[in-house]
């Protein structure tokens, strides 16, 4: 305990540099699989646009160019690789000549503030329900009204966001139907923006919670039954302990431990499920922005995209392993 | 031990079953003894006799699908199975602390020893004890001081048993139950935890239930000794009397296995429990394996005196001592 030992960090690291590594390879190989040409596309889009396009190879020679298609593979690979863990993926496709860097850097604070948001809650909610499920002292009502809630864990959240959206939107009008903040307010460090924000991602960030926090419960209920029939949890008892302080110390502080493991490997997981979200309102997140660009077939943004959520991923599993130890004292900075 | 002492914990008809989808579970019926100030009584019996139960049953800590039937368990003249739950909460381990069965998972793996010893402390006082004083009750059982920042992972078996021990004198109780406290432990270890348990005891003066299956550590640690068989209590006797001059015929078979006196050696009964335990036959619990059957042990037989201090639920149990008991005088239910 204490310090994090040098070789235990810098072994993580390695480990989450090779993570980075094959994913981004990976991310390259597999749209060069594909069929589609991208400078093809672009020029298709341009000859939709413009009824016809003048000295078509000419302009399909140019773009491949600067798209870096006319070099060898492995160039293309290496020239890849090098830019990517720059965090420079190019141009976009679908809105030439942006760079994906600058539409991602756009995105990403809306996905990561909608995600933090209602992963945080959906992971406090949903482990203090499977608590008090189990806990014996819990209020009746909280007993039954839990397992009915779980009901709305089956439904994809591309149905419970337009389910939310119909009510609390359309009819009630207590929510704005989509987008990240009202048109009218100026985006800045002001209560204006920030009430918007906060009224915007209401609905976004409930319709994820409302579906995941049953995964959390029903997790936290089985680990809240293995330690509740623990002998510490009985001696706790026998030794007279306050009901309140055995339910915090000795049940939920053991019960909890798996559940941080398993967040960290669901980040990727809630991820996708915003994806959906993001679009149905309209949320000027990476969701939107992977989704639009697959109908697009914007493949750099599709890369850049994919490879910043994998980047999350890795980088959320690094911090679990780093702070494990500290809070499970069995395990040690080890390997 | 001749003088009338004061009666601390006080038993009556306790009854806990365990409910099964077949019957109840007849786990500990009608249990009733005293156990004296300063005194520690054996609890002996087979495996799934009962006695795990009847502790339960005395801390009023019965899980489902358990319950408590009847009785009344009076501590200082306090029946703790009427009080209130938070008044009992106060009462136990202040008054009443266990040294349990399971001492290997017994402690939290996520908290620190002298936290967990801490938190009972101040749960019961109010106020956090200092160092020194877990240092203290540590050095009491035989455990260095390096431990106090420990978590129980780190520490061997013996030492986590001596933590549970620590943690059950930190309060200075009126009554300590050990339910084979050592029974987890290799020999050596087993001995030496004994020792402690009983030092400890000496020098607190502390009342003790102290449940085994080991007749020979029990000669050497406790002063009387009740012997359960499938849920009943069927003979309550001083050391001497029950090693001398056993009065209910289980006892007697008990008694017979121990080779010596001296020489120590788990409970070895053939047979094992006969009938089923959610129908038991209708009198004498132990009719049905009884060399000294007879019709009348067709009826209830009660706890009953024999000599001064010795209690038996026998019908026979003066023919048995005088060595006239007959064999066998009825045929197999
Ligand atoms: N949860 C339960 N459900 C049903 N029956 C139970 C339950 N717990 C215990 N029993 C039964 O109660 C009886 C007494 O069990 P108990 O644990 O008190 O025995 P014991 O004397 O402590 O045994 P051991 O020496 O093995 O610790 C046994 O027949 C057992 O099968
Ligand atoms: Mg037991």
């Amino acid at each position: 305990m204490g310090r994090i030992p040098r070789s235990y960090l810098i072994n993580r690291l390695i480990t989450l540099f090779l993570t980075i590594l094959i994913a981004a390879t990976l991310i390259w190989v597999i749209p060069r699989l594909s069929p589609v040409d991208p400078a093809d596309i672009m020029l298709g889009r341009m000859a939709a646009g413009a009824g016809s396009v003048a000295n078509a190879d000419q302009v399909l020679a140019q773009l491949r160019e600067s798209f870096g298609l006319d070099q060898p593979m492995i160039v293309q690979y290496f020239k890849y690789l090098g830019n990517t863990l720059l965090f420079d993926f190019g141009l976009s496709t679908a809105s030439f000549p942006t760079p994906v860097s600058s539409l991602i850097a756009r995105a990403l604070p809306w996905t990561l503030g909608l995600m933090i948001l209602s992963v945080v809650i959906t992971f406090v909610i949903g482990n203090a329900l499977g608590a008090f499920m189990v806990w014996e002292r819990s209020p009746k009502l909280v007993k039954v009204a839990i397992p009915a809630a779980m009901v709305f864990t089956s439904i994809p959240p591309i149905l419970s966001g337009l389910l939310l959206m119909w009510i609390f939107a359309a009819q009630l009008r207590w929510f704005p139907l989509t987008g990240a903040y009202g048109l009218m307010v100026e985006p800045g460090w002001t209560w204006d923006f920030a009430l918007s924000v906060l009224h915007h991602g209401f609905l976004p960030a409930l319709s994820i919670v409302i579906v995941t926090f049953g995964f959390w419960a029903l997790g936290m209920r089985g680990l809240m039954i293995t330690v509740q029939g623990e002998d510490y949890v009985k001696l706790a008892e026998a030794k007279g302990l306050r009901p309140r302080y055995i339910l915090y110390r000795y049940m939920i502080r053991n019960a909890i431990l798996p559940q941080v493991t398993a967040f960290a490997l669901k980040i990727g997981l809630l991820i996708a499920g915003q994806v959906l979200v993001e679009r149905i309102f309209a949320y000027n997140g990476m969701g939107k922005l992977l989704y639009d660009a697959i109908l697009d077939q914007d493949f750099p943004v599709i890369q850049g995209v994919s490879y910043v959520i994998i980047l999350m991923t890795a980088l959320s599993v690094f911090l679990v392993d780093l702070i494990y130890p500290f809070i499970d004292p069995r395990i040690r900075h080890e390997g | 031990m001749t003088e009338p002492r004061n009666v601390v914990l006080k038993v009556r008809g306790l009854s806990v079953f365990y409910a099964t989808p077949t019957g109840d579970v007849r786990a500990t019926d009608d249990a009733s003894f005293d156990l004296y100030e300063g005194e520690t009584l054996g609890l002996v019996g087979e495996s799934g006799s009962g006695k795990t139960t009847a502790t339960s049953g005395i801390l009023r800590m019965v899980s489902s699908p358990g319950r408590i039937v009847a009785g009344s368990v009076e501590l200082d003249g306090v029946d703790l199975l009427a009080l209130k739950e938070e008044d009992l909460r106060r009462q136990r381990w202040s008054k009443l602390a266990l040294i349990p069965q399971g001492a290997m998972n017994s402690l939290n793996p996520t908290m620190k020893i002298s936290a967990q010893i801490a938190d009972v402390i101040r749960t019961h006082t109010g106020k956090t004890p200092p160092r020194d004083r877990i240092l203290e009750l540590f050095q009491m059982v035989g455990l260095p001081g390096r431990i106090h920042d420990m978590y129980p992972h780190e520490l061997s078996g013996g030492m986590k048993q001596r933590v549970c021990i620590a943690m059950g004198i930190a309060l200075n109780p009126r009554v300590i139950i050990a339910d084979e406290a050592t029974s987890a432990l290799d020999v050596v270890v087993q001995r030496v935890v004994a020792q402690t348990m009983a030092k400890v005891r000496d020098a607190l003066g502390v009342s003790m239930i102290m449940i085994g299956h080991d007749m020979g550590l029990m000669a050497q640690m406790v002063d009387r000794i009740a012997v359960m068989y499938s849920g009943k209590i069927v003979e309550i006797a001083r050391v001497a009397d029950m090693f001398a001059r056993p009065a209910h015929p289980y006892s007697k078979i008990l008694i017979d296995s121990v080779p010596s006196l001296t020489q120590r050696q788990a409970l070895r009964i053939t047979g094992g429990i006969t009938h089923d335990p959610r129908n038991p036959p209708k009198g004498c619990i132990f009719q049905l394996r009884c060399p000294y059957a007879a019709p009348q042990c067709r009826e209830p037989q009660p706890l009953r005196e024999i000599n001064p201090g010795q209690l038996a639920a026998c019908c026979r149990a003066e023919e048995i001592l005088a060595g006239t008991a007959q064999a066998r005088e009825i045929a197999d239910a």
